[in-house]
């Protein structure tokens, strides 16, 4: 009969318009913004730089290595490397970046800074709500701008942190064990040396022409 | 090639009587149907479509030479934006390309997620090219909103798998980037487990429906031979009747594996490519319920790739699949740098769309639209 298909498909859509009122899952859309979905865990947008501790300024954990900055696809990160040295997460001494800005109508939320940082210090935020009528400089963002804390990390991607955290955890015991060892180690020469000088020092009294060590 | 098949081949002659009466139009670069900044100008007579000179190159954006003068990583998230609907299978194409300029493995984990990842592209692309090109018949919206609820569901799973739901940015050559999120998998087998009440539900709308029927059935008719000259793949090409799909072909990847078979249409008709489209899916899903149970555990890159200072031997390579919307193929010749020397893009819309004004001769204009709708085109991958 001509108009079957027509109505086959006619019913299918009531079905789906009186489904909506008794089946959650069909109505697929929210009232944004004053509904907003759940966060999806690895949403990435733009890139945000990992402080430790309470300083943005001195707990920043790059360490102005600039390798973000050339592998950069629309090379929209543009860094400027201290002169003097700040002591790292560690404890090295280490540059930081006197001025770090990302262009975020450049960038491309493509995530190759973070694949490349090896410092852990540059992440993916899921902050979106980042409109601005300021055409130039509103979205630049600078240095302060851009630190944001371990825990703001902890918060958006908690598997992600978690995994860094270990990893930057252990490296730091390492790097505190071969420091321990090294102390010990050191320590224990220093003993020694003071206990060969003492039995130098007795043989020397015993006998005056003993060998200089 | 024989005389026979070169005539074969032109467009069939359409006699006017003068051409003081022809009607020039340009549709486009903002005309709702196109998509994006596309221009045909046609030449009209009467409804008739007499002339047909598509327009190329507003969306261009230098995608080849930029990535001549940068890393070979750093093309990877530019490829995502060629066919925008399509990035994983932009992705793989590319990592196919370098894989086989640096002769890198790819481990069998990441090899699923591929096949993965690339059979839900092809769902979320097929249901919206039917979705545009039923808008375009004038349908305005409901099939559209169909397919775009379904596809919803595709994307956000590749949202919680690669951090972004159309730019995902998600192989890297010797695999994939980032392993699955805890319950990923369970809910990939949720929406799969979803997807044939919703090709049943399109199905049930729109195959036998009669005005569909009459505006597409022997619409934009595309003839095998021509097809073949002119290199168009793709659903365009199987609606014409040619059994080529590169998965078949080409066995890239590990589609051997699995059962599917390639369904062809009959008349290359604009009712032909819809259908085709709606077959695929089913293909699709019948390849995701094969390939999500058997995910093996492992590795999901080759320990040996390294995101920096990455640097091929010196040499060339053409790596190809099968995306969505035709043979998507990379070229690629490396001199030994860390830039490739020559880096050139297959682009199935581009050359899908050539044979535009051999369907659209002798049709009407409301057609053009229509014709022009069921190629699947997106402009960032016609213009680059
Ligand atoms: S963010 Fe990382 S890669 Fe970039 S300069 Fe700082 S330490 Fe180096
Ligand atoms: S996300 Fe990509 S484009 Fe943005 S700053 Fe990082 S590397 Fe550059």
């Amino acid at each position: 009969m001509l108009g079957e298909g027509i109505l086959k498909g006619l019913a299918e859509t009531a079905k789906n318009f009186a489904g909506s009122f008794v089946s959650e899952d069909r109505l697929t859309t929210v009232e944004y913004p004053e509904q907003r979905l759940l966060p999806i865990e690895n949403t990435r947008d733009f890139p945000f730089l990992v402080y430790d501790g309470e300083d943005p300024e001195a707990g920043l954990r790059c360490v102005s290595c600039q390798i973000c900055e050339k592998e950069c696809p629309p090379k929209c990160i543009y860094i400027v490397k201290s002169t003097d040295k700040k002591p790292d997460y560690v404890g090295k001494p280490q540059f930081y970046p006197a001025r770090f800005d990302i262009d975020i109508s450049v960038c491309m939320s493509c995530q190759i800074c973070v694949e490349v940082c090896p410092f852990e210090a540059i992440k993916m935020d899921t902050e979106f709500e980042l409109s601005t009528d300021d055409r130039f400089g509103g979205l630049i963002l600078d240095k302060h701008k851009l630190a944001k804390s371990n825990e703001h990390f902890q918060r958006i991607h908690p598997t992600e942190a978690a995994e860094v955290d270990a990893r930057l955890a252990e490296e730091k015991e390492k790097v505190e064990a071969k420091a321990k060892a090294a102390a010990e180690a050191a320590a224990a020469k220093s003993a020694a040396e003071a206990a060969a000088r003492k039995a130098d020092a007795g043989s020397a009294g015993s006998n005056a022409e003993g060998v200089k060590p | 090639m024989s005389d026979l098949a070169i005539r074969s081949y032109l467009p069939p002659v359409i006699e006017v009587e003068s051409q003081d009466e022809l009607l020039e139009v340009a549709m486009g670069p903002h005309h709702p149907s196109t998509h994006g900044v596309f221009r045909m100008d046609v030449a009209l007579d009467g409804e008739r479509v007499v002339r047909l000179k598509p327009v190329f190159g507003y969306l261009h954006r230098n995608h080849e030479k930029i990535a001549e003068k940068t890393t070979y990583l750093a093309s990877m998230p530019y490829t995502d934006r060629l066919d925008y609907f399509c990035s994983m299978t932009n992705n793989w194409a590319y990592a196919l390309a370098v894989e086989k300029l640096a002769g890198i493995e790819v481990p069998e984990r990441a090899e699923y997620l591929r096949v993965i990842t690339a059979e839900l592209t092809r769902i979320q692309n097929h249901a919206s090219a039917i979705g545009f090109l039923l808008q375009e018949m004038g349908a305005s919206g409901t099939p559209l909103m169909y397919a775009f609820r379904e596809r919803e569901k595709i994307l956000d799973l590749f949202e919680s798998l690669s951090g972004s739901r159309m730019m995902c940015n998600y192989m890297r050559f010797g695999g994939c980037r980032v392993d699955l999120p805890a319950d990923w998998l369970d809910a990939a087998k949720l929406v799969v487990a979803g997807l044939p009440r919703f090709i049943d539900e399109i199905e049930a709308l729109l195959t036998s429906n009669e005005i569909l029927m009459a505006r597409s059935q022997g619409v934009g008719i595309l003839k095998p031979d021509l097809a073949v000259n002119a290199g168009v793949t793709g659903v365009m090409l199987r609606a014409t009747g040619v059994n080529y799909d590169l998965r078949k072909v080409d066995h890239y990847g590990i589609y051997d594996r699995f059962s599917f078979r390639v369904p062809l249409g009959e008349h290359g008709d604009i009712y032909d490519r819809y259908m085709l489209r709606v077959l695929e899916m089913r293909e699709s899903v019948k390849i995701l319920e094969q390939a999500i149970p058997q995910l093996p555990d492992g590795p999901i890159l080759d320990p040996k790739s390294k995101p920096r200072g990455f640097r091929p031997k010196p040499g060339e390579a053409y790596g190809r699949i099968e995306a969505p919307k035709g043979e998507l193929g990379f070229y690629l010749i490396s001199d030994g740098t860390g830039n490739p020397y020559r880096y050139r893009v297959r682009p199935p819309s581009l050359i899908n769309l050539t044979i535009l004004e051999d369907m659209c001769l002798g049709q009407n204009v409301a057609d053009v639209v229509l014709i022009f709708g069921s190629v699947d085109i997106v402009l960032g991958e016609v213009d680059r």
